[in-house]
């Protein structure tokens, strides 16, 4: 008893002197700006454009810096930090001539030099970069990452200040969408020299883009705020930018309705039907680069060489029933790999998209029985995800279909993330797995290259030499139109085998307000703050 | 009492080593690792990566690493946050959770004997069984629920009080979440206080009291209230669990970057160095309250200094 007294009387002494600060704390006295609050559903893990990883991370990138290459409030491509360029006739040589007005936000100019400087740092093994083989288009990027090359061996070179020429090793048509990417943006070697890895700090970061970092308190805000330096800036509409860390839906959106959120970064599933009525014209529903699918186990029973099986239980799943009452939130059923909406590319589409489910089923029905299964010899698989709430409405749809259509009795598996992934990566106890892959830019080939052999994303483990061989002819075509023909065939072949089953296709699920304007759909979901405006009311 | 102090301090020690060893193993044994995704790296890039957090080396090294850095104060770079090392985290993020914790925890005894009291004093009345069904109630729904539904009420409809923490200012921001973390404590410090007021109040010497002509005021301040109080006093352990537990939940919900949003984060994510240096600080900190409480006991109690 004692112990407690006195338990309570510390207790109590620093209880009312936090309270006390916590009183104190005045509201900031700085004058309001106008300022832009958008959601962000998780942390980015660095602002260093080398370190970062995530689509969040790269969404606040893509404010507070700039490559090259960017995109236009329509979504076209257009100069970035470079005002023009010019391509060889074989496709492997870029010349960029840099801004003369590309300035860093203590005034310095960006040359070609910083770009130099920045790729070197991005593919040097020191580095650690998780997106280093992005560009590993670029002559010598292989080697350099493995440590059997130099840095300085790669293919950039500043022929003078301002220009920036690139060698690559292949021609890659779509080198200009990767630019864009914010790995490849350039980093101040003069601020690194000084602050090390204490460059990204906000009172140390140097930013050629249209905003600088005010001010990061982790799991909860980015303050952003105008770059004055920045070429461009007078094109810029909005002084101040708030990422809001909410990794909750439902926070987010309620911090929306509270008026405290501009834009959310998605839309909570089990709400969906309310706010879709409540906020019809502030509902922002489009397509976007990314596909959910159920991967096979190639390396395993049953689903090793049994093409058929892996056929009847892809035919066998309704996904117009599963997007509309399962998903329910516009998402476009897949039935091919590469989304649709992709640039210079027609995705193939599987043979039976054609015919009704009652066809598809029947068919399937019969395949499952070439496979030597049937009612009393069911196939019993087992289906794993991740533990969340739409993973395992999904799972228990489908297990329905299969049971339904085919007989096949499913046990699901549900595993926290990083377990499955562990498992998925042995492939010793993964039979069929959940996954998704988002497109990294703006071609077919982010999403085909993925599933080519020995790639690490390759979850099923497919391997198909036709496959490879389209591939490697793809990349070796100099015109878009022999490319992108190569690239479907491929496509063709991998939809024939089976290796993956896509369910559907993403869509970006954003509330935009009353107040912003110039807001854009786009297929990669990127929507730059310079590029938006406040409406005053 | 400085021996006293110093072969406590050292007798701490393999307590800490035993819980860090512990923590180190379990969050090693975690299937899956800091930078899986489900973009999987290439696997140059992946080596590099290891290589860069030391990560390729056998784990007793690491270990060791882990155990040298930590003497010289240094908790080690954060694998989730690339930027920052355990230290920032931790240190922006405690002091806000303390003062949460605190704050709720005042309101939930002041609130919560307040109203213990009271429905004491008018045993029976329509007025005490309306506070108790309400306590039952706050008792029976959890964090939560009751959470969102204050959030809904006050922030979204009325606009009252923000509806989330980052981008306010002010002490508003801090109503919404205490009040959500201290109104389940509140509940059962107000049971508590009432039973065991009643209790006292029922005693003999309350009814001395009395027949000295003291009035019910007077009685309960400068005689049944002390006594009355022990078995909150007894709650108080269980109370700071809970709220220690329900903070984690309560800066989820109104997204406050606190440790506990931290450490459940951190263990989602593998971020091993994160999850070590939030066990590492608890458990310092749970060794030093518990020395400076004994140490307050050999001050106020002769017996123990003497030993």
């Amino acid at each position: 008893m004692l112990r407690g007294m006195i338990y309570m009387r510390i207790f109590l002494l620093l209880a009312v002197s936090l309270v006390a600060s916590a009183c104190g704390e005045s509201a900031n006295d700085s004058p309001p700006v106008p300022t832009l609050h958008r959601g962000l559903s998780s942390d980015p893990e660095s602002i260093d454009p080398h370190k970062a990883r995530s689509t969040q991370a790269a969404e606040v990138l893509r404010d507070i810096g700039e490559g090259l290459i960017s995109y236009s409030a329509t979504g076209t491509l257009v100069g970035g930090a470079a005002e023009s360029w010019t391509i060889s006739e074989d496709g492997l040589t870029y010349t960029f001539r840099i801004r003369d007005n590309a300035r860093w936000s203590n005034g310095d100019p960006v040359t070609a030099d910083d770009f130099v400087f920045s790729l070197r740092r991005l593919v040097d093994p020191a580095t650690a970069a998780f997106y280093g083989q992005a560009v590993a288009a670029i002559a010598n990027v292989d080697r350099i990452i493995t440590g059997d090359a130099a840095p300085s061996e790669l293919g950039v070179a500043a022929a003078d200040g301002n220009t920036l020429v690139m060698t690559l090793q292949q021609p890659t048509p779509y080198l200009l969408s990767l630019l864009t990417h914010p790995s490849t943006f350039p980093v101040h070697a003069g601020s690194i020299a000084i602050h090390g890895n204490e460059f990204t700090r906000p009172e140390n970061l140097l930013s050629n883009g249209p905003y600088l970092l005010e001010a990061w308190e982790p799991s909860s805000v980015l303050r952003l705020r105008r770059n004055e330096q920045y070429w461009n800036n007078a094109a810029t509409a909005i002084d101040a930018v708030s990422y809001h860390v909410l990794t909750q839906e439902m926070t987010e959106l309620n911090r929306f309705r509270a008026g405290e959120i501009d834009i959310t970064s998605s839309i909570p599933p089990d709400s969906f039907a309310r706010v879709r009525e409540q906020y019809a014209e502030q509902v922002h529903i489009a397509p976007y680069l990314g596909v959910y699918y159920y991967g096979f186990n190639l390396t395993r029973p049953p689903f090793a060489g049994n093409a058929y099986l892996r056929e009847a239980l892809s035919m066998a799943i309704d996904r117009e029933t599963l997007v509309e009452k399962v998903t329910g939130r516009g998402e476009a059923p897949a039935y091919s790999w590469v989304p649709p909406g992709v640039d210079n590319y027609n995705p193939i589409r599987f043979s039976y998209a054609d015919l009704s489910q009652d066809e598809r089923n029947a068919a399937a029905r019969q395949l499952y029985r070439e496979a030597g299964y049937s009612d009393d010899r069911p196939a019993e698989i087992e289906l794993r995800y991740n533990t969340s709430d739409t993973q395992q409405r999904i799972a228990l749809a489908v297990q329905a279909m299969w049971a339904e259509v085919l007989g096949v009795k499913t046990t699901l598996v549900n595993e926290e993330f990083q377990v499955m992934l562990a498992n998925i990566r042995e492939g010793e106890v993964t039979q069929v797995f959940r996954s998704s892959w988002i497109g990294d830019y703006n071609d077919a080939h982010t999403f085909l290259n993925i599933l080519q052999s020995g790639n690490p994303a390759n979850m099923p483990r497919f391997e198909s030499e036709r496959f490879d061989q389209l591939m490697r002819d793809a990349a070796a075509q100099v015109t878009p139109l022999n490319r992108r023909l190569y690239l479907e065939e491929a496509e063709r072949v991998l939809l024939s085998e089976h290796p993956v089953i896509p369910l559907y296709f993403f869509v970006s699920k954003h509330l935009v307000g009353h107040r912003v304007r110039g807001w854009g759909d786009n297929v990669l979901d990127y929507h730059y703050s310079q590029h938006l405006s406040l409406a005053t009311d | 009492m400085l021996r006293y102090a110093l072969l406590r301090l050292l007798g701490a020690i393999p307590t800490l080593l035993l819980v860090i060893v512990l923590a180190f193993l379990m969050v090693h044994a975690a299937p899956g690792g800091p930078f899986d995704d489900e973009r999987v790296l290439p696997p140059e890039i992946e080596a590099n990566i290891a290589a860069a957090y030391q990560l390729d080396q056998p784990l007793p090294q690491q270990f060791l690493q882990y155990i040298s850095g930590l003497l010289r104060g240094d908790l080690g770079p954060s694998y989730r946050y690339r930027d920052l090392t355990v230290s920032d985290l931790i240190g922006s993020a405690f002091p806000l959770s303390l003062k949460l914790g605190a704050m709720a925890m005042l309101l939930a005894m002041l609130v919560g004997v307040g109203v213990g009291t009271f429905a004491a004093l008018r045993q029976n009345s329509l007025l005490d069984r309306a506070l108790m069904t309400l306590a039952m109630t706050g008792i029976a729904i959890p964090v939560f629920v009751l959470a969102p539904v204050l959030v809904l009420l006050l922030a979204v409809h009325l606009h009252w009080l923000p509806a989330g923490w980052s981008g306010t200012t002010g002490g508003g921001r801090f109503i919404l979440p205490v009040v959500s973390l201290a109104l389940p404590q509140i509940a059962h410090i107000a049971r508590l206080t009432r039973a065991s007021m009643i209790d006292v109040l029922a005693s003999d010497f309350v009814r001395t009291a009395r027949a000295q002509g003291l009035g019910t005021r007077t009685i309960v301040r400068l005689h049944a209230l002390k006594p009355a109080m022990l078995p909150v006093l007894s709650y108080m352990g269980p109370a700071i669990a809970a709220i220690l537990t329900g903070s984690v939940v309560v800066e989820e919900i109104f997204g406050i970057p606190g440790l506990g949003q931290h450490f459940v984060r951190g263990a989602l994510n593998r971020d091993y160095t994160l999850v070590l240096g939030i066990v590492v600080f608890y458990a310092t900190l749970v060794i030093l309250l518990n020395l400076i409480v004994d140490l307050l006991y050999g001050v106020i109690d002769p017996r123990i200094r003497q030993r």
